[in-house]
């Protein structure tokens, strides 16, 4: 009897849980106009949260590309088809590693700090301080992290797949001697840019929204003690994980599933 | 306020990074510029059999890319495959007694289409249709006429050899 009644209230409170969540995501966007006014705030969001990141992406854009590099020559010069390095290494990528990846990591720098943030804002009690000043915390505190957020994973992404196509290359060519020509002739041959990098691109986009979403939200709903704002951490990371994984294989059936 | 003069540049170089990747996977990857720009005109050829030609294959000429592959269907009356081609409007004086063919490039490589010059003084222009076309030669079926024949030779010297037995 017991398991029952746990698995309803889990449920019910899994749903009410969401349904907090889109009603704070709604918040959010109504605070979005706000910050356009005060384009300082979003400035120093986006430090935060895009260049602080920086460094992560490309280091691990350029390792993940030269591994595909690695890798590639090694399972393709069986099959005599080195040239087609450059395709395997761009391709892989721009659809997939770049955004699922950047994503991972952006929910793991990124995203763990934001919801830390917030939660230690709320135990310290600096937005219900805010709130007795008047001062909306989801248009002062949230929603500038959102956009910076929002804006940043898709920059990250394109940097990501870009510096791993050249870690790519600079294994393939250097270290394992494919031709230069062949390498980027093959890759602009085969990839297209509607197909290939747009879709990347939307995937970074939707990639960002939901792990700043996510990290946001559990910060802000969390319970404002140390062990709930570190449970809180640890949910960004792993819920962001989750949807991110999911939403990739989602995307990718609807993307490219026809051809 | 120094600092707050520090963080604007660097947000300032990280969106600018961030949007000269989005350029270098549009230009360098993806080669977005080599065909969006130019003009193109179209012409048609039917072939028996189009084989792995698919959509966006390049269409070429002495080995140089001259177009690509706009769209490839099935007519139903004539059991023919009906190719278009999109070919850049600078190599407009090709023969239009040219002949089609479609080839593959290496041994696994990609299938495209050759166009060789005829000798004709009118030029193809848009619109207008490839008469003289060679279809992709199937492999399986290359082969297969291939194990024919060599197993035919080797019956009918055998043949020979058991007469001159006789």
């Amino acid at each position: 009897m017991e398991f029952f009644q746990n698995l309803g209230a889990s449920t019910r409170s899994s749903f009410t849980k969401l349904g907090r969540g889109s009603y704070f995501l709604v918040h959010l966007f109504a605070g979005i106009s706000s910050v356009l006014v005060r384009p300082r705030l979003l400035l120093k969001q986006l430090h935060s949260v895009g260049v602080l990141s920086f460094l992560i992406i490309s280091v691990s854009g350029l390792f993940v590309g030269m591994v595909l590099g690695l890798q590639g020559f090694y399972i393709l010069s069986r099959f005599g088809a080195e040239e087609t390095l450059g395709v395997m290494v761009a391709a892989s990528l721009v659809r997939e590693l770049g955004p699922v990846v950047t994503a991972l990591l952006f929910a793991g720098r990124a995203g763990s700090a934001l919801t830390a943030e917030i939660g230690l804002m709320k135990a310290t009690e600096q937005l219900s301080g805010m709130e007795m000043m008047a001062i909306d915390p989801i248009k002062r505190i949230i929603s500038p992290r959102f956009l910076a957020g929002f804006l940043s994973m898709p920059l990250l992404a394109a940097l990501f797949s870009c510096i791993g196509v050249i870690g790519g290359q600079l294994v393939g060519t250097g270290l394992l001697g494919v031709d230069d020509g062949a390498y980027w002739s093959q890759m602009q041959a085969n990839l297209d840019f509607q197909n290939d990098i747009v879709n990347g691109v939307i995937k970074s986009i939707i990639f960002g929204f939901v792990t700043t979403w996510i990290a946001l939200f559990e910060g802000y709903d969390c319970i404002p003690t140390a062990e709930g704002v570190s449970r809180a951490t640890t949910r960004t990371v792993v819920n962001s994980a989750f949807s991110i994984l999911g939403l990739d294989f989602i995307l990718t059936a609807l993307m490219f599933g026809d051809n | 306020m120094p600092h707050n003069k520090t963080q604007d540049t660097l947000v300032g170089l990280f969106v600018a990074s961030g949007i000269a990747s989005l350029f270098f996977l549009g230009l360098h990857v993806s080669n977005l510029s080599s065909f969006s720009h130019g003009k193109t005109f179209e012409v048609t050829a039917r072939f028996s059999n189009s084989g792995g030609l698919k959509v966006k294959s390049a269409v070429s000429a002495a080995g140089v890319k001259i177009g690509s592959v706009k769209s490839i269907s099935f007519d139903p009356k004539t059991y023919e495959s009906v190719v278009k081609m999109d070919i850049d409007a600078q190599y407009k004086t090709l023969p239009d007694d040219s002949s089609a063919s479609v080839f593959t490039a290496g041994l696994l490589g990609e299938q495209y289409v050759s166009l060789d010059g005829g000798g004709s003084d009118d030029y193809l222009k848009n619109g207008s249709k490839i008469e003289i076309t060679n279809s992709a030669i199937i492999l399986e079926k290359a082969l297969g006429q291939f194990l024919f024949k060599s197993a035919e030779e080797k019956k009918g010297s055998d043949d020979k050899k058991g007469s001159g037995k006789k």
